[in-house]
């Protein structure tokens, strides 16, 4: 069973039920509740850059399987301005919500993968994944 | 991993037991090394907080749900401060790679430096040149040609830190190029400030001391680029004069004439030549007058050359707690009694 949810992001209510969401699925695969709260914080902020910089977008959430581990997969996408210089943005200390958001690398360091595939003017998507151990 | 879970439990486990039991500062000052291993083992704080709920619970019986449900939200804060923790550990690390890079760097700025000592019958010389961090934006220069006459000089780059050191190195070689016989101070400056002017930034401006001393007529020749007036001690009469001279700064037409000046040495006379890092010395939040600086060469004047700049250095160090705003080298040549 491959348990798939999307959330459309277009208001912080749709943080929130994306925040809901992420949690549940954690929950049910078997997460520890630090681990819980470490996914939910990525859907977080991967959520609220889509609704500070996109506008809208998607966050999809979904039960991963390789050949002997289960876990659980992120992917974020938006059809906004992109990223002009991921490497900047994934660089400690540079923070494009100019506050004190854990920021991408923030969202890398809480997650087991992270990838990230950007294009000026027509998007970026983000894709995640935790591993249960 | 798993045992070192266990472990850590353990002993959060004891440490939490034998607190609840007889409250002693001693098992609080067990949690304060503990925090200590926490953090070499990349403990995050939301594990932190993770082991004292699941630690608290068993042994404590019948804890409210209230509680328990309180910790996820402490964990969710927690989460924030773990983030925090993980970049400040990368960037630190990060530091330290750009510290050694920098000492490496500095290092070899130092080589560009003079070492060897000056010895040179009826001369006494001395300098002292610190960077108020690591790199320097001062230079200095002194070599001895082969018809005997010593050349000094002190250079400052308008700027500070890796740019400025790195102009520096360009002074150097721009010197090396010169040949015995072009040590004319006008000269010297002429031809340096063309390779300066087309090998460095507009918004960027060498200033630059250079004199030749003749010991065989006892002759001093100088030039300036715009630098800090150094000054002239008569020994007869026990007074300074500034040794100053009009002359543009390095770097800002590619033809410019340089003026020189020259006189002589009478025994016991010197010349100091300095960086705007001895004059801009704040003691008490004031600017040092340019009296003091000669007062304090005054009342070291049975030193040595180099015993004087270095005492003067020491002082006025101490003047300013250890800080240095701004690269110092003061340079003393005096011909001796």
């Amino acid at each position: 069973m491959q348990v798939q949810t999307h959330v459309d992001i277009n208001s912080e209510w749709g943080i929130v039920a994306a925040r809901q969401a992420g949690r549940k699925l954690a929950r049910e695969i078997g997460f520890g509740s630090v681990d819980q709260a470490r996914i939910t914080t990525a859907i977080s902020e991967l959520a609220r850059n889509i609704y500070l910089y996109a506008n809208q977008g998607q966050i999809k959430i979904e039960e991963v399987a390789d050949s002997n581990k289960r876990g659980m997969k992120i992917i974020a996408s938006d059809e906004g301005p992109g990223i002009r210089d991921v490497r900047r943005v994934m660089e400690d200390g540079f923070t494009t919500s100019g506050g004190l958001g854990a920021g991408l690398p923030g969202v890398k360091r809480l997650m087991d993968e992270f990838d990230i595939d950007s294009e000026l003017d027509s998007g970026t998507v983000i894709t995640a994944v935790k591993w249960l151990r | 991993m798993e045992d070192m879970q266990v472990s850590m439990y353990q002993l959060y486990r004891d440490m939490l037991t034998s607190y609840l039991e007889d409250k002693s500062e001693h098992a609080l000052y067990h949690a304060q090394q503990f925090s200590k291993q926490m953090m070499e083992q990349d403990m995050s704080p939301e594990e932190t907080v993770s082991l004292h709920l699941s630690v608290f619970q068993d042994i404590a019986h019948d804890l409210p749900e209230e509680v328990k449900d309180s910790f996820d939200l402490l964990v969710e804060v927690m989460i924030g401060y773990g983030l925090a923790y993980r970049e400040h550990q990368s960037l630190r690390d990060r530091q330290q790679e750009l510290e050694s890079e920098l000492n490496v760097a500095a290092e070899m700025q130092r080589t560009l430096l003079p070492e060897r000592r000056i010895d040179l019958d009826g001369v006494d010389f001395g300098v002292v040149s610190v960077p108020a961090g690591k790199m320097s934006g001062d230079y200095y220069h002194y070599d001895l040609d082969e018809h005997g006459n010593l050349a000094i000089a002190v250079a400052d780059v308008i700027g500070k830190g890796v740019p400025a050191a790195m102009s520096m190195s360009m002074i150097k070689y721009a010197m090396d190029t010169l040949t015995n016989n072009q040590m004319q101070p006008g000269f010297v400056l002429e031809s340096l400030n063309r390779v300066v002017e087309r090998n460095i930034d507009e918004d960027m401006f060498i200033t630059m001391m250079y004199g030749v001393y003749h010991p065989d007529k006892h002759h001093f020749y100088f030039a300036s680029a715009g630098h800090e007036p150094g000054f002239f001690y008569h020994a007869s009469t026990d007074t300074f004069e500034t040794l100053e001279e009009k002359g543009l700064v390095l770097g800002v037409f590619p033809r410019v004439a340089y003026k020189e000046q020259s006189f002589e040495l009478s025994p016991g006379d010197f010349v100091v030549f300095l960086s705007d890092g001895v004059t801009e010395s704040r003691v008490d939040g004031e600017f040092i007058e340019r009296e003091q600086i000669t007062d304090m060469i005054r009342e070291r004047l049975h030193l040595s050359a180099q015993e004087i700049v270095d005492e003067i250095f020491q002082e006025l160090e101490k003047a300013q707690e250890f800080q240095l705003r701004d690269d110092f080298t003061l340079m003393l040549l005096r011909r001796e009694v």
